[in-house]
Formats: C-alpha cells, sequence, structure tokens
C-alpha cells in the first residue's frame, strides 16, 4: 500500500536556506548542503528545494547548488525556482533532481508543462500553486508580482493535470510561516477535481495536521518551519499517521518500538 | 567496469553515486566501446518510453545491449523507464518497441478499473518472490515508486509485486536480465542494499 510521504521543503534565495512567513518576512537559516544532510539521515520520504528569488529575478535556480544538495541525498529531489525551459528541466534532472517544480513560468507559458510531461515524463512534472484568500474567495498569488492575479486556482489545476502535471503542490500563502493549522477545506475543494496526487503545504504546526490533511484529501505534506522550528520531525508526523491508521514509512526504530 | 547508459534522459547521476558509496567502478556513457568492455550495464531512466525507445534507435544503443546482454550474458539491470525497456513494446504514445529482452508489454496505469491517483508515486512496500537481486530484501520493505505505466508478463519472470488498488510488477529476473519498476537510488538504506547486490552477487 502506498505511504503517505513527509516531504520537507528547503527553500533559498540563490544559496541559503530562508524561510518566509506568508511569502514575505525572511529568516535566514544557513548552507542548504548543511540543510539536506541533516534530512538525509533523517529519514524523510522526499526532499523539495525552491528557489524563490529565481524567477523574480529572471534567472534559473543554480545548477551547483542542485549538484551540491543531489549529492547528499538517497532519496527524490524536487527542484523548482525559474525554470523556463525544457533545456532547464534537462539541466535540472541531469544535475541530480527527480523533478522540477513549475510555477509563475508555467502560468506565463502552459505549455512547459506538456513539453516537459512529453520528453520526461509526466512525474517529472510538479506544479506548484500557490493560493490566497481573496475575501471569501480562492485566487492564485504571484510570488514575483506580490499581487493577487486574477485566475482561479481550480481551473488552472485542472488545466495543469490536462496538460501533463504529474502531481500538484497546493501551498496556502495565508498560513505559510504562521505554524497555525492547515486550510482544510481549500484541500477539501481538490479532493474531487484532479487524480494526480496533491502534496499539500501551509500552516502545519503539529504531526496531527498532517492526518488532517490526508483526511481533507492531499496524498503528501510538505512542510518547513514545524521543521526548522519547532522540535517535531518528519519521523513524528509519520508516526502519527501511521498511528492514526493510515501507511505511513516507518524508520526500522519506529517498526520495532 | 559497470556502464550506466546514458539515453540523455532524466537523473541518472544518483545511480552513479549510490555505486560510488559501494566503491564499485562505474562511467556513464554512450560510447560503444565503453559498454562493450564494460562487465555489467545499468539502463537507468525516468521519461516517456516512445522518446526512450526512438532515441535508443537512433544512437544505435538498442541493438548494442541486446547483443551485450543475450550474446555476452553480461548482468543487466533497469531502473524504472530502464525496466520497461527491457520488454517487447510499450503503448505510451503509441505502440512502440522495446529490448524484447523480457517476453511481455507495457500498458498504462489508468487502464485499471480502480480510480487510484496516476503516477503511483511515493513509497510502497513489496511482495518478494524467489530472486536473486532481492535477497535479503524481506516482504513489506518499501521502496520508491514514481511511474504512469506498468508491466504485464509471465508470472514467470517477476520476482516483486507491489500493490497498488491491485499487485503491479515491480521487479522482474530473466537469467542476466534483471529490471526494477522503483528507484533503489532513491531507496535509501534498501535502495543501496539491492544495487550492492546487483554489483557482488548478480
Amino acid at each position: 500500500m502506498l505511504r503517505h510521504r513527509i516531504i520537507p521543503v528547503v527553500l533559498i534565495d540563490g544559496f541559503s536556506v530562508l524561510k518566509t512567513i506568508q511569502f514575505d518576512v525572511r529568516r535566514n537559516l544557513g548552507s542548504p548542503v548543511t540543510v539536506a544532510r541533516t534530512y538525509n539521515t533523517r529519514n524523510v520520504d522526499e526532499l523539495i528545494l525552491l528557489d524563490i528569488d529565481a524567477s523574480k529575478q529572471n534567472r534559473s535556480i543554480d545548477k551547483f547548488t542542485i549538484m551540491d544538495i543531489a549529492s547528499e541525498l538517497f532519496m527524490p529531489l524536487t527542484v523548482g525556482g525559474g525554470i523556463k525551459t525544457v533545456e532547464d528541466i534537462q539541466t535540472a534532472l541531469k544535475m541530480g533532481a527527480d523533478k522540477v517544480s513549475l510555477n509563475s513560468e508555467a502560468l506565463k507559458n502552459p505549455s512547459l508543462i506538456s513539453e516537459g510531461s512529453r520528453v520526461f515524463g509526466r512525474q517529472c512534472i510538479v506544479v506548484s500553486i500557490d493560493i490566497k484568500k481573496d475575501g471569501n474567495e480562492y485566487k492564485i498569488y504571484s510570488h514575483d508580482l506580490k499581487k493577487i492575479i486574477n485566475i482561479d486556482p481550480f481551473e488552472w489545476a485542472v488545466k495543469a493535470q490536462q496538460m501533463g502535471a504529474g502531481e500538484l503542490l497546493i501551498n496556502s500563502v495565508d498560513n505559510d510561516g504562521v505554524m497555525g493549522g492547515p486550510d482544510l477545506e481549500l484541500l477539501e475543494k481538490f479532493r474531487h477535481l484532479v487524480t494526480i496526487p496533491i502534496i499539500a503545504q501551509g500552516g502545519i504546526a503539529r504531526p496531527q495536521d498532517c492526518v488532517d490533511m490526508i483526511h481533507a484529501g492531499a496524498s503528501a505534506i510538505a512542510a518547513a518551519s514545524i521543521f526548522h522550528f519547532t522540535g517535531f520531525t518528519p519521523d513524528d508526523c509519520k508516526q502519527e499517521i501511521h498511528k492514526s491508521g493510515l501507511p505511513a514509512r516507518l524508520s526500522l526504530i519506529q517498526k520495532l518500538k | 567496469m559497470i556502464a550506466i547508459i546514458n539515453n540523455n534522459m532524466g537523473n541518472i547521476k544518483s545511480v552513479s553515486r549510490a555505486l560510488d558509496l559501494l566503491g564499485a567502478e562505474n562511467i556513464i556513457t554512450s560510447d560503444v566501446n565503453e559498454i562493450k568492455q564494460a562487465s555489467k550495464l545499468i539502463l537507468p531512466g525516468v521519461g516517456n518510453f516512445a522518446e526512450a525507445s526512438r532515441r535508443l534507435r537512433q544512437s544505435g544503443l538498442m541493438d548494442l545491449i541486446k547483443s551485450e546482454a543475450l550474446d555476452n550474458k553480461k548482468p543487466l539491470l533497469g531502473i524504472c523507464l530502464g525496466m520497461q525497456l527491457l520488454f517487447d513494446k510499450s503503448y505510451e504514445d503509441g505502440e512502440n518497441e522495446g529490448l524484447g529482452l523480457i517476453p511481455g508489454m507495457v500498458k498504462s496505469l489508468s487502464d485499471r478499473p480502480h480510480k487510484l491517483a496516476v503516477p503511483h508515486m511515493g513509497w510502497n512496500d513489496l511482495k518478494v518472490k524467489e530472486s536473486r537481486l532481492l535477497k535479503g530484501i524481506p516482504t513489506g520493505e518499501c521502496f520508491y515508486f514514481v511511474h504512469s505505466f506498468e508491466a504485464k508478463c509471465d508470472s514467470k519472470y517477476i520476482s516483486a509485486t507491489t500493490e497498488y488498488g491491485e499487485d503491479v510488477v515491480a521487479a522482474v529476473e530473466h537469467d542476466n536480465i534483471y529490471g526494477v519498476q522503483f528507484h533503489p537510488e532513491k531507496s535509501q538504506a534498501s535502495g543501496i542494499q539491492l544495487i550492492k547486490t546487483f554489483v557482488t552477487i548478480c
């Protein structure tokens, strides 16, 4: 039976790790290689590395950074940040990434999803959608423009799947870095909309939130703050998922307990 | 020397790093002579079968791999798309021929009656049958899968399955030819153990 994945997210501003609050306030957290090394020893299921300034600065995530991080890992690595072309995708994969996360560039040029999917397979293509509440409505938030843009995130999710996305990374911008609990209502809306796996991110404060997000329709949980700033580890999240009767991949130590 | 066959698709560095970790000499190559000189071959790959098949045919590697595996009996390990390429044909983007080293075909997971998400992506556990490659790996061990297509072949070639709605082929074996649908190079310690078995025993 397929396990629900716990995926730490490492955000970088080019070269060092940082964590944002609602995509804005930043805290610097040092070297991405050190952070990756720590996660590698912690039996995490997968890792996501995102350069959140690449797109805005009209560049791609640095290939040597991908290479340095990939060389520390024997687990799947997704990278994102400023990936604009099929060549950029190929470079990221060559440097050791397994999947790429497309966000603003896919919004500007949706054929990047279909092209990337055609050449590398849809399992390589993660479409990341940043969603923010505008009154009672959910809208797409552009990190580059620092504002809400008038695209319906649910229509975009369906289109991304049609064009060849293999997974969706759903980020709740309002909950980013707040550790105030996830937006389960948002996740529920995706439940019957797409068939590809949903990786849910934003607001996780405690391991039980992961269980609730899975019940709301998430296949996998991505998180950063809880692992950077609290005592909870990815193993704690997986233990909680396992305890609730859902499948998680436990470490050898956990299995022996 | 183990040759990791470079079809210019997907991530193959991690396979090389896993071999490096084990101290096994290896080279990422599409060079005919280097492939001929290698003692074992690994055909890795993430990607689209039609594209991979086209590239292998165009570069002449299709025939070379076949003759190395069949005539020279070199141990060959296909990983993910590499495993799918071991079969006769696939229906990903039309009908395309594979290496034909194991009788069988590759079909879409979406053709199944269940409504589970495709790609089948993430950590899933194995039901292990008799196998040289999976020596020491118990049933229940988790490996990382990421695929939208699955192999269909006679059960005598199947060395492990995994459950995704129904049983899905997870590993195949036929003489000196081995294939795994999952990614051992991404499956942490259990995956490294499997690669070590390929290097030392197979």
